[in-house]
């Protein structure tokens, strides 16, 4: 099904996910990922995506099949203990606006009993990481902070007590255009920088094609299938051409110029 | 009136002091109980019916008849002011309660996502993340029962608990005017020192400024 080329990280073997109500939000899921991978979920919404993304980081647990996070099953692992292991990324950043930007990037950090000498170095190289002046952000509060500059706050909480593998759930969703072109370039430096594996959900094909190593297509709770960014380019699969259309439509306005 | 305060001035301190017991007493029992309750209500929702309904139905008695019925049981109607406290503690639950529930179940879904999902256990959200965020909630409500407890307080005095409402209760059965007062003054100050004072508090502990 995939060819990672080094160690696997993250394994779905056949996953499936069942409301207790019994609706069927995921079946039979089964994809590798490897260290230093970037694999995109992409779909549209109520896919499954986040639920899939949820699997790994055991917010969920597969009513059928099974997830491996280093080559151990999630419902083995402490619950607590993998969530330590795995960043976690989501679209509202979920920041604690009770706390400074440095207590919400320091507190994993904190609780793993760094010492204080070490929080605060990592809390300024954190910042300094997603782009921002520790000077003038480690003391704000999260409603003194615009969108994007929240999102980059929210990366850097996830990448603090340095993860092996992260998890980014539409984390430049809510950004205007220009900014998310930014932050995504950003990504890019620091995914290769990093060397973690990374899953990311997406409804953005332009994003997909440019953050993943690898896509997964994702419909209705299926995966439709696994290409890397070219393969997806060229499919000629219906899911793939749909998906591309996406794209032209705007390389076409982007042709025609503004109407 | 000065000569009325010469003659009362004491006893009517006494009776403050006596009054600000029942009600602290109350309170911080109030709190005890309350804010667990609370957390339960927000965490458990089968047991939020339960336990709000009953609150809601303590509420819901006239305090006189509560602390007739409270009056025949064994250890509680032993003490005045032990009953007092009981039937007090009885009505300045569910304010507390309820927002304690309100403040946790109003926390953003998000911000408990994030908590959960980065590996904080039960606990460490409860204490670092839910109630932080709920604290400036939770003393409203304790500023609410706090009022209605110094109120209700002057009923306690129909049983012998002492307190504010000893002036109201001889003044109506003198039909003695200042007497009224003496009792009811005093205790419409405390409760607008008290809600004063909580309110500042509340103000200064609301968690984003």
């Amino acid at each position: 099904m995939s060819e990672p080329g080094n160690e696997i990280i993250i394994e779905f073997r056949q996953a499936g996910y069942r409301l207790p109500s019994g609706a069927t939000l995921l079946r039979n899921i089964s994809f590798a990922v490897g260290r230093g991978e970037t694999l995109v979920l992409l779909g549209r919404s109520g896919a499954g995506k986040t639920t899939a993304l949820k699997l790994i980081n055991r917010l969920v647990e597969p009513s059928e099949g099974e997830v491996l996070v280093e080559r151990r099953r999630t419902t083995d692992w402490d619950p607590i203990a993998l969530r330590r292991h795995i960043g976690y990324v989501i679209q509202e950043t979920g920041l604690f606006p009770h706390y400074t930007v440095e207590r919400n990037v320091s507190l994993l950090p904190r609780l793993e009993r760094w010492t204080d000498q070490q929080v605060h170095t990592r809390a300024q190289d954190l910042l300094r990481l997603v782009g921002l002046d520790p000077g003038i952000f480690l003391e704000r509060y999260p409603h003194e902070l615009s969108g994007g500059q929240r999102q980059r706050v929210g990366i850097a909480r996830a990448l603090a007590a340095n993860p092996p593998i992260l998890l980014m759930d539409e984390p430049f969703g809510s950004l205007d255009p220009l900014t998310r072109a930014e932050i995504r370039a950003e990504f890019q430096a620091l995914q290769r920088q990093l060397g973690k594996a990374i899953v990311l959900v997406t409804h953005d094909t332009g994003e997909a094609l440019l953050l993943g190593t690898r896509i997964a297509l994702m419909e209705a709770g299926e995966l439709k299938g696994l290409y890397s960014p070219v393969e997806l380019a060229e499919s000629q699969e219906p899911v793939a051409v749909a998906y591309r259309a996406q794209l032209r439509g705007l390389e076409q306005f982007l042709k025609g110029g503004p109407q | 009136m000065n000569q009325f305060l010469a003659q009362h001035g004491n006893e009517i301190l006494e009776a403050t002091l006596e009054h600000v017991w029942l009600v602290g007493a109350t309170m911080l029992l109030a709190m005890a109980m309350g804010v667990p309750l609370g957390i339960v209500v927000a965490r458990k929702p089968w047991l939020s019916k339960p336990i709000l309904g009953s609150a809601n139905i303590a509420e819901t008695i006239p305090s006189l008849a509560l602390l007739g019925f409270l009056l025949p049981i064994p250890w509680l109607g032993d003490r005045a002011d032990r009953l007092a406290i009981t039937a007090l503690v009885l009505y300045a639950l569910l304010p507390i309660i309820r927002n304690t529930a309100a403040g946790i179940t109003g926390v953003d879904p998000a911000v408990r996502e994030a908590a959960r999902g980065m590996g904080l256990t039960g606990r460490q959200i409860l204490f670092r993340v839910e109630l932080p965020l709920s604290v400036s909630t939770i003393l409203a409500g304790i500023r609410v029962a706090t009022v209605l407890t110094i109120g209700i307080a002057t009923i306690t005095a129909a049983v012998g608990a002492g307190g504010l409402g000893e002036f109201i209760f001889r003044g109506l059965a003198m039909v003695n005017d200042p007497l009224i007062l003496a009792g009811a003054i005093p205790a419409a100050l405390l409760a607008l020192g008290a809600d004063f004072l909580l309110g500042i508090l509340e103000r200064l502990l609301r968690p984003v400024r």
